[in-house]
């Protein structure tokens, strides 16, 4: 890859990532996601209860949730069960979310933009313009009502987010390929003959993967928000698996005497999002040089 | 200019009628099927296909879609399955409520996001900064519903200095505004603060410093005009992003706006409205964009309309 590429050594993975390092906002962003994913990994060993066990002590005799104490570390909630281990199998679905619906609207935001952009004419129009006209949709409005009519299910939502979340990077990806596409070594590689197939993923793709991985990252926190909110509405991820938006769009009608059951899940979706912001910031910083020393 | 003008307005054309059909393409070919919503569990099925025909929902999608653009391009959107009311006219009375509450919520945003940013550039580098720009991130990550949740509990249920929710006063416009404006904010106090740190190192600046002027006179008299010019393209931008976003705000606050009209309409399955509901919202993003777009060259000289 390398020799493909001809990078500057500093845009290679070693220098950025030791240079991502030495971000105090980074490695706290780094810290966090380590966090949740070994919490989602080790949720069966380490979840003191099953996430859907309703337990008789696990409301008080009036049948109301219970608060954090020693034995319930986040409380429980209004079925009797144990927040915190809800948390942690909640963590699994944000993640799985997050990776497969970014994953997939990563690799149609990059095909479409590769495509149009490498390829001028009428096939490049048509793509962006199907792309500016993605832009004008309501994006949140345009997955309500699609998770809404479908039953949804932990794919479908997925499905539905990358749906509606491909068009940034297809425009950021669509930008560079055209300005690489003109560039001399690309004219040398067709010169010595090279099919457009081998130009596009040997010689194009290794110079977007920077770009790719920033908004890799930047993207997974909008899909975690996004699995969220439509979970908060009741036409995300479906009880009784749980998610965090889920646990509170179940819980939100006792949030007045109960408000752990909404702020603690609350609180973990926006150390979520957060951890994936600073990093893919820090990211940007590190892997794009025309964005380095602006702050 | 207005040869500009006139081709980028027929080009928002050609995108609402692309979202026109792209939408009334998913609502005809997703699994809910409205009439069954209409006529109820128990109908017969002589009752289903009745309201069927009278709907003309038993036409080809093509003629659907045709009569429904015919009756568009004459202003008509149609009328609800459920509430036999035209959309249009469902529409128009929701609108000046979303409307007031997207003027609260990008008052909102500047007042924090443009103190935010000018703060941090002047005191650039120090904790104050780090702070306040760690503050944007966190706002940036923060779901809708979780802020509108926070906010009424502190402000409405535990201080009860505004109402829990509804419309009419202007203490129901503070929470739900809030929410949006502090959500908002964040891509404002990061844009204002690069933008206020490239003019402050600028020649004028120093000269205006050298004339003896007080710091003061410098920062909001000879800095702020300059430094806001990106800021006001971004708000063009942002009417789109608002227009996503008020379905969550509007249902939490019982806000009675175009948001919560298509929330309910979904969850009925009431075509006309959500199809109406998306076309708006549409004409909103599109217009912010050339708004945007339009205010550019303003900004940068070099930037010509073309």
């Amino acid at each position: 890859m390398t020799d493909a590429t001809g990078a500057d050594p500093a845009l290679r993975p070693r220098g950025a990532l030791a240079r991502l390092m030495r971000r105090k906002m980074a490695l706290f962003g780094l810290a966090l996601i380590v966090l949740v994913v070994a919490g989602a990994l080790a949720a069966p060993l380490i979840a003191p209860f099953a996430p859907d066990e309703q337990m008789f002590d696990g409301l008080t005799l009036e049948g109301a949730p219970l608060p954090p104490d020693g034995r319930f570390l986040f409380g429980t909630d209004l079925l009797g069960r144990d927040l915190f281990s809800r948390i942690l199998y909640g963590a699994q679905t944000s993640l799985i979310i997050g990776v497969v619906a970014n994953g997939l609207a990563l690799l149609i935001g990059t095909l479409v933009g590769i495509t149009a952009g490498y390829f001028r004419g009428w096939i490049g129009a048509a793509l962006m313009r199907f792309t500016d006209l993605m832009m004008a949709f309501p994006a949140l409005l345009l997955a309500i009502c699609l998770a809404a009519i479908f039953q949804p299910s932990l794919w479908i939502v997925a499905m539905v987010i990358a749906l509606v979340n491909w068009v940034q990077t297809a425009r950021v990806i669509y930008t560079e390929t055209t300005s690489l596409a003109t560039r001399d070594f690309i004219a040398a590689c067709r010169t010595l003959g090279a099919g457009t197939g081998r130009i596009l993923f040997r010689h194009i793709l290794p110079h977007l993967v920077p770009t790719i991985i920033v908004w890799g990252t930047l993207g997974i926190s909008t899909t975690v928000l996004l699995e969220a909110t439509l979970s908060f509405l009741g036409v995300g991820v479906q009880p009784p698996t749980p998610s965090w938006g889920n646990i509170i769009f179940e819980n939100q009608t006792y949030f007045q005497s109960a408000p752990w059951l909404v702020f603690i899940p609350g609180a973990a979706i926006i150390l979520l999002a957060l951890a994936f912001n600073l990093v893919g910031d820090a990211l940007r910083d590190v892997l794009d040089p025309t964005q380095r020393g602006r702050d | 200019m207005a040869a500009y003008l006139l081709r980028r307005l027929m080009v928002s054309a050609l995108i609402l009628l692309g979202v026109s059909f792209i939408t009334f393409f998913l609502l005809y070919v997703l699994p809910a099927d409205p009439v069954r919503q209409i006529a109820g569990r128990s109908a017969t099925a002589e009752t289903v296909e009745n309201i069927r025909r009278e709907l003309g929902l038993d036409r080809p999608f093509i003629v659907q879609y045709g009569h429904y653009l015919a009756g568009l391009v004459q202003g008509d959107l149609g009328r609800s399955y459920l509430q036999k009311t035209q959309v249009a006219e469902l529409i128009a009375s929701r609108l000046p409520a979303t409307l007031l509450l997207m003027l609260g919520a990008i008052s909102a945003e500047l007042l924090i996001g443009l103190t935010f940013g000018i703060v941090a550039a002047l005191k650039r580098g120090t904790i104050l900064d780090q702070t306040l720009m760690m503050t944007s991130f966190v706002t940036v990550s923060a779901p809708q519903f979780v802020v509108s949740l926070l906010l009424l509990y502190v402000f409405a249920v535990k201080l009860g200095w505004f109402p829990i929710g509804g419309y009419g006063t202007p203490a129901h416009l503070v929470l739900p505004a809030l929410t949006l404006g502090i959500l908002g904010s964040g891509w404002y106090s990061r844009m204002m603060r690069s933008s206020m740190i490239d003019v402050l190192r600028a020649d004028f600046i120093r000269t205006a410093r050298a004339k003896g002027l007080t710091r003061a006179r410098v920062v909001l008299g000879h800095a702020l005009p300059n430094a806001i010019l990106p800021v006001i393209a971004m708000i063009g931008i942002d009417i789109g992003i608002f227009m996503g976003g008020i379905v969550v705000v509007e249902s939490v606050f019982g806000w009675p706006g175009i948001g919560q009209l298509a929330w309910q309409a979904i969850q009925r399955v009431d075509i006309p409205i959500i199809m109406g509901v998306t076309l708006v919202s549409a004409v909103a993003i599109v217009l912010g964009n050339l708004l945007a777009d339009l205010v550019a060259p303003f900004i940068d000289p070099r930037i010509k309309l073309k």
